[in-house]
């Protein structure tokens, strides 16, 4: 495999639900992902972090082809998509692979772990029946676990040896890509970090890219090469995470980074008024604008795109690219 | 001092299986405290012993005095005074803890009838204050909203003004901001703190997060299964973290900065209740592990004025501390 060069490329991916208010309402369009482009270099890790609602778990299944994408297009390893559920889409799959936030949800109760591991195997046809359980045995010695524990069940596992197990069979097709949903916010801290570690070994084992979804800055910073900030169905800052991390470009970013919680924190912290916005009742302009202390009326009325600073950083705020000085936030404007 | 709380030696087993084995703490008036650990370490059954809020399977031992009022075994009338009246609690989902078929303003105003026998237009007057006090905008108006019409960051403002409605003396507020979002949670931290110093209310803070803890409370109580293995005013907690659970909790935080490096992750996961560890509950997963550790169940030993740690490696105020590298 070649080292370096973009594995994973998605341009303008949209995606629109319909959603009914109330019984007999109208069905009102929630545009969850709104325009979304990234690039994901091969071995690499890029952090996609947002609060609830961003749409970075319905891009990391838009990339997957797991959700088909009202506009946009996906290519993985140079080549376009095929079209999900086809014979073409589904061999390209065995090397994306998704791991979830809930490992109890993801693992089958009634089938040992070592069963679970071996089926995406046994699926794809990969390698000579005979050697099958010794590679589900390296698999799940490669993620930190005995092999005797493959006999288990996930109820006799911990949270942690759960989602070890699920790691083991994501990789288990050899894949080129990993999309990591909140892989370790259902875990306790302690196990957490084990998690973390353990994703950072095996990227150095097997040079896996991986799409790191989360909503933890200090999670994504720990294991992510690159990162993308979303707000709302967009990206709204992309770049290094020390970058991102010590000087957030977008007011979104800067009060995200300041609502991280730790010890010693200098500084007062930017706690931003109003709810975060409903995907359904989109504001116009920029859709943080509502929520932004430096809002100007050009901010209201026009969506600033995703551009590159001089410094590489992109940026989507027309107050971060000098286009528009510093306002004092702009209320939105109810729709009488 | 009197606290106004004082635990001693409470535990909790379900079905002989111990939860709690011997919880030793104080919350003085108006304090913040926090409580710190993993799931299953024992620090909601803490205070849902304290309040007799546990199943009665649950058998409970030891004692829970709130200003010279003995809780444990306290007859029900006593409890339903205490309970909502000097000692409130707000859960981590909000969603859940309200009644989705009744109007906020209803619910608030049955918790005033109960504890403050106000009715009436007196009541909705207060429910609107209290609505206002918690900062939901338009308040007048949301009196009359469901639940479900209201985000889980407001929701969760309008248990804090039902717990507030009784004019409680301490606020037991178990993981209230884990179901939110970060900026959302923030808000949540800001009004808790601007309501304490309002009303000199004391708090209990439970969280899972050391970094939540560390900004709303004074004093920290660090739990391992079932026990507090270390205690002490934040800023030393952080500085000088002294039991080996702390400083792999403290390690297992990724940084904000500095360069990349591999977390100092605690091996292992926490022992079932019904496996406990003969002697320290954290000796399986501690890498200073020695034979005496098995041996006995170390009891807290103070460091200092106010620094107490439950390791045998922590001999009172005779050798400095090594730090970990965290």
């Amino acid at each position: 495999m070649k080292a370096g060069g973009a594995l994973l490329e998605a341009e303008g991916l949209v995606r629109r639900y319909a959603m009914r208010r109330g019984l007999l309402g109208r069905a009102v369009e929630v545009r969850a992902v709104d325009g979304v482009s990234l690039k994901l270099e091969r071995g690499r890790t890029l952090g996609l972090v947002g609060e609830s609602g961003c749409g970075k778990s319905t891009t990391g299944r838009l990339v997957l082809g797991m959700e088909t994408p009202d506009a946009g297009r996906v290519s993985f390893d140079g080549a376009v998509m095929p079209q999900p559920g086809s014979a073409a889409w589904r061999a390209m799959r065995a090397r994306m692979q998704m791991v979830f936030q809930d490992p109890l949800g993801a693992l089958d109760r009634r089938l040992p772990i070592a069963t679970q591991v071996g089926e995406p195997i046994e699926i794809h046809g990969i390698g000579a029946r005979s050697e099958r359980a010794a590679r589900v045995e390296t698999l799940l010695r490669a993620v930190g676990l005995r092999p005797d524990q493959g006999a288990r069940y996930p109820h006799e596992l911990s949270g942690g040896q759960r989602q070890r197990a699920v790691l083991a069979r994501a990789l288990a097709t050899d894949p080129a890509l990993l999309v990591c949903d909140e892989p370790i916010s259902a875990l306790d801290v302690s196990i957490q970090a084990q998690v973390m570690n353990l994703l950072v070994d095996l990227q150095e084992q097997f040079g896996t890219a991986m799409l790191f979804v989360s909503h933890d800055l200090r999670a994504v910073r720990q294991v992510s090469h690159r990162v993308a900030v979303m707000y709302l169905g967009r990206i709204v800052e992309e770049g290094e995470p020390d970058g991102v991390l010590h000087e957030p470009a977008h007011p979104y970013s800067r009060a995200l980074v300041s609502a991280i919680p730790h010890p010693g924190r200098a500084g007062q912290r930017i706690v931003l008024q109003g709810d975060p916005p409903n995907p359904a009742d989109r504001p116009s302009g920029c859709a943080f604008h509502p929520r932004c202390p430096v809002a100007t009326s050009l901010c209201a009325r026009e969506t600033p795109a995703l551009k590159a600073r001089p410094d590489g950083r992109l940026v989507a705020c027309h107050v971060a690219h000098g286009e528009v000085s510093a306002g004092q936030g702009h209320a939105r404007q109810e729709a009488a | 001092m009197m606290p106004l709380v004082r635990l001693t030696g409470l535990s909790v087993a379900f079905d002989g299986a111990p939860a709690l084995r011997g919880i030793d703490l104080s919350v003085a008036k108006g304090e913040a405290v926090g409580l710190v650990g993993e799931s299953g370490c024992g620090k909601s059954v803490t205070w849902l012993a304290a309040l007799g809020l546990l199943p009665p399977k649950a058998r409970i031992t030891g004692s829970v005095m709130l200003d010279g009022q003995e809780l444990i075994g306290a007859p029900a009338p006593v409890l339903e005074r205490v309970r909502g009246g000097r000692i409130a609690m707000i859960f981590q989902d909000p969603s859940s803890s309200l009644n989705p078929v009744h109007r906020i303003g209803k619910q608030i105003m049955e918790a005033l009838g109960l504890h403050r026998g106000m009715t009436g237009s007196n009541a909705r007057a207060e429910a609107k204050r209290l609505l206002d006090l918690v900062g939901i905008p338009d308040a007048a108006r949301r009196l009359d909203a469901y639940p479900h019409e209201l985000s889980g960051g407001q929701n969760q403002r309008v248990m804090i003004a039902i717990a507030l409605a009784g004019q409680p003396e301490l606020l037991v507020a178990d993981e209230p901001t884990t179901a939110l979002d970060v900026t959302i949670q923030a808000q949540i931290l800001e009004l808790l703190q601007s309501i304490r110093r309002q009303m000199g209310m004391a708090l209990v803070l439970i969280s899972h997060d050391l970094g939540v803890i560390a900004e709303a409370c004074e004093r920290v109580a660090v739990m391992y299964a079932g026990r507090i293995v270390e205690e002490a005013p934040v800023a030393q907690l952080f500085d000088a973290a002294a039991h080996p659970y702390t400083q792999g909790l403290i390690g297992a935080l990724p940084p904000m900065d500095g360069p990349r490096r591999r977390l100092a992750a605690i091996p292992g996961g926490v022992p079932e209740p019904w496996a406990m560890p003969p002697g320290c509950g954290f000796a399986p997963r501690c890498q200073f592990r020695s034979a005496p550790c098995d041996a006995a169940i170390p009891g807290l030993m103070g460091l200092s004025d106010q620094h107490r740690a439950a390791c045998i490696r922590v001999a009172p105020a005779a050798m400095p501390l090594e730090r970990i590298p965290a």
